[in-house]
């Protein structure tokens, strides 16, 4: 081969290095749209329909007979099975509302597009929600980054918008249209905390964090501070960058310092290769996780690794409580799965919102905001849900275990 | 002490998969002087065909049993035969039709192709768009214990694997009569084809060797982290991609030598980074050492700069 290389050559391959790096950041906007309509998989490019065929609705006061929301979510990319889920929820509430005659004498249509799990896709889908397809409010996101990203687009368009599932902090604090209908990380470091503490009474609890995601930073200082607080010590702090494949550097830091318990607070596809990497290791503590767990792909990932492991919670299918064994059993006919606790906060979210929607004077932003934010006592399948001055919701969290592939209850814990 | 041996024998682990992906880029630069951007996603696809094949086989199936001792070898053929393929195709028909093109064209059509696998494979009818637990075909146990440093079969079998093909690519680079004409065709392209070289076959052969490297890479990779094999449009085979580019240039790009020794220093670099500095920012020492070494020496390390005659 020839082993010369000019300096114009390494111009224009440095050049394209930067090209292929922007590339899909640039091009990837264009092409990915997902319209869903009354099936439960949305389609690529469908449009959306409605039981009373397709109109389009204007934000203040739809003409039509169909009310039109917006949803995205993550249906592609490494943590798909959280915008599926959510979808799937989101899909069922609607179902049953529209049997049940709609809101405001209308039914209820959504228009979902998938922002692969990208920030800017986020930004991008609903800028485009509101500004095309005019919808009147918007369910999403899971992942607190993208949630964040789509958020500030909705709030700059006053277009009201529930979060099903983002934990962080940061989401609500945007403004005045954005909801959620779980709770915070502050609450979820506190019940991670005190279940590791109290129930399973361990002293030193290290931390490995995704530090690409608002989410696993801000749980996993929530942990910390709690943690600390009742008195355990955390020996060791390490980061990584979600999509990492090798964690054999941090895991080896750890392992020196001889923790009971190494506090992951990612998503799932991580976390699966973290806890198989570390079983390698010869590591041999517990594993303990946030609700970026909740994923079936989880233990499919990490299989045997992941046996025995225990993260927090919005529910359990298991529970006793009607509005979860009826919303199981609805579930499980629709989609001949258990749901999970996105799909269950899915559900809520849109049901929340439908409820909402009757009671507003009107579905102007503003008014729409107002009825969301007066939300007390919502009997949700998460729990009661009311909507505090801070737009979040204030709830009890569970405490599961992976048993044999699956999780199973462990434990409740309520807010102070 | 054993912690500078096992980085050390990580460092040339993930360095050996690195040089082959690098030789990939370096071969088809010496010889068509632009980088083929579609080669991190041949790397991809082979990876995923090694998962495709397996889970054909039966032995992906979540919980089942271990998979025989073949399966190894037998999804490694697979990907390579594929991917040799593909390579061959996509030279056939994207890039020998702009042989007589500005090399600019070339280089956006490579990045045009690499953007089109991705989200092809993305296709639920053939990859899908989200991340499969690879299952493990090679035999996950330690084979020896050095000074506390566990020599895992994986690993053995990554740097063995990798040492064999760069050691047949070398003998057929340098000592046949192919390799010859490759030579011939990367030094002047229109006197080899007086010389009586085909020109257009050995373009298409060092494509599918190119290709068979990267494919055998991609199945390493996947032996070596067995958790979750990422869905073809996602950012870590891009990043894979350009650090081996990088591998490439800073042994020289066009420098079959130079791209194994790239990609070890690449790999060495990030282990001793990750384990001694942080871990989280290992990327950065990466394309650190690209700039310093673009400054000190532009034409990379075994590189031999020539002036440009305008």
């Amino acid at each position: 081969m020839r082993s010369d290389a000019r300096p114009l050559g390494y111009f224009t391959a440095l050049l394209s290095t930067l090209t292929l790096a922007l590339g899909p950041t640039l091009l990837g906007g264009c092409d990915k749209m997902r319209g869903g309509g009354g099936g439960g998989e949305p389609e690529k490019g469908k449009a959306p329909e409605s039981a009373s065929g397709a109109s389009s609705a204007k934000p203040a006061d739809p003409a039509g007979d169909t009310i039109l929301i917006g949803e995205f979510g993550s249906l592609t990319g490494s943590e798909a099975t959280f915008g599926q889920s959510t979808h799937n929820g989101i899909m069922l509430a609607i179902e049953e509302v529209n049997a049940a005659g709609g809101v405001r004498n209308k039914k209820i249509a959504v228009k979902t597009y998938d922002d692969q799990g990208k920030s800017q896709e986020a930004g991008t889908v609903v800028t485009r929600l509101i500004t095309e397809d005019k919808v009147v409010a918007i369910l999403g996101e899971v992942a607190s980054s993208l949630s964040i990203a789509g958020g500030r687009v909705a709030q700059q368009y006053g277009v009201p918008m529930i979060s099903p599932s983002s934990t962080n902090p940061q989401v609500t604090q945007i403004g005045d249209m954005i909801f959620r209908v779980c709770f915070i990380d502050p609450y979820q470091g506190f019940v991670v905390a005190k279940f590791a503490r109290e129930n399973l009474k361990l002293g030193n609890v290290a931390v490995l964090y995704d530090q690409a995601q608002a989410y696993s930073k801000g749980l996993k200082d929530d942990f910390i501070k709690s943690f600390k607080e009742m008195g355990g010590a955390v020996p060791s702090e390490q980061a990584y960058t979600g999509g990492d494949q090798d964690f054999s550097a941090q895991l080896t830091t750890i392992k020196g310092t001889n923790p009971d318990a190494i506090f992951l607070p990612g998503y799932y596809t991580d976390v699966g290769n973290v806890a198989l990497q570390a079983r390698k290791l010869g590591l041999t503590a517990t594993l303990l996780g946030g609700d970026g767990w909740d994923s079936s792909k989880l233990t499919e990932i990490g299989g045997p690794a992941i046996e025995g492991a225990y993260y927090s919670n919005h529910y359990s299918h298991e529970e006793q409580r009607p509005e979860v064994q009826t919303f199981v059993k609805k579930y499980q006919a629709k989609y001949n799965q258990v749901p999970d606790g996105l799909a269950a906060l899915g559900y809520d979210s849109a049901r929340l919102l439908f409820e909402a929607m009757g009671k507003a004077p009107s579905l102007g932003g503003k008014e729409l905001a107002a009825a969301l934010a007066a939300t007390k006592d919502f009997k949700g399948v998460t729990g009661v849900i009311s909507i505090d001055a801070d737009r979040n919701a204030k709830k009890p969290a569970v405490v599961l275990q992976i048993k044999g592939g699956k999780p199973a209850y462990a434990a409740t814990i309520a807010p102070n | 002490m054993t912690k500078l041996l096992q980085t050390l024998f990580d460092g040339v682990a993930v360095g050996s998969l690195y040089a082959l992906i690098a030789l990939g880029y370096t071969m088809v630069y010496g010889i068509l002087q632009f980088s083929n951007f579609a080669h991190s996603d041949i790397f991809m696809t082979g990876a995923w065909i090694a998962y495709v094949v397996s889970a054909a086989a039966g032995w992906a199936v979540i919980g089942g049993d271990t998979p025989p001792l073949y399966s190894g070898l037998v999804a490694l053929l697979a990907s390579m035969a594929f991917c040799g393929l593909l390579g061959f195709g996509i030279e056939r028909l994207a890039y020998r039709p702009l042989r007589k093109a500005p090399r600019l064209n070339v280089l956006i059509t490579a990045i045009g192709i690499s953007l089109f696998l991705e989200n092809i494979g993305q296709r639920k009818e053939l990859f899908g768009t989200q991340p499969q637990k690879m299952p493990q075909l090679l035999p996950d146990t330690t084979l020896f214990t050095v000074a506390d440093v566990n020599f895992r079969i994986v690993d053995l079998t990554v740097i063995a694997v990798a040492l064999v093909l760069m050691g047949v690519l070398q003998w057929l680079v340098f000592r046949t009569r192919l390799g010859r004409a490759m030579r011939a065709v990367s030094y002047n392209i229109p006197v080899a084809s007086l010389m009586g070289i085909n020109v257009d076959r050995v373009i298409s052969i060092t494509f599918v060797i190119g290709s068979t490297l990267a494919a055998a890479a991609g199945f390493l990779y996947v032996m070596k982290y067995p958790g979750a094999l990422k869905q073809p449009a996602d950012s870590t085979w891009i990043l894979l991609g350009l650090k081996c580019f990088v591998a490439a240039v800073i042994g020289g790009i066009g420098n079959v030598r130079g791209a194994m020794l790239g990609g070890v220093l690449i790999g060495l670099m990030e282990m001793f980074g990750a384990a001694y500095l942080s871990p989280h920012m290992r990327d950065i020492y990466v394309f650190s050492l690209l700039i310093i070494v673009l400054l000190v020496r532009p034409a990379g390390l075994l590189g031999k700069a020539t002036v440009e005659k305008v």
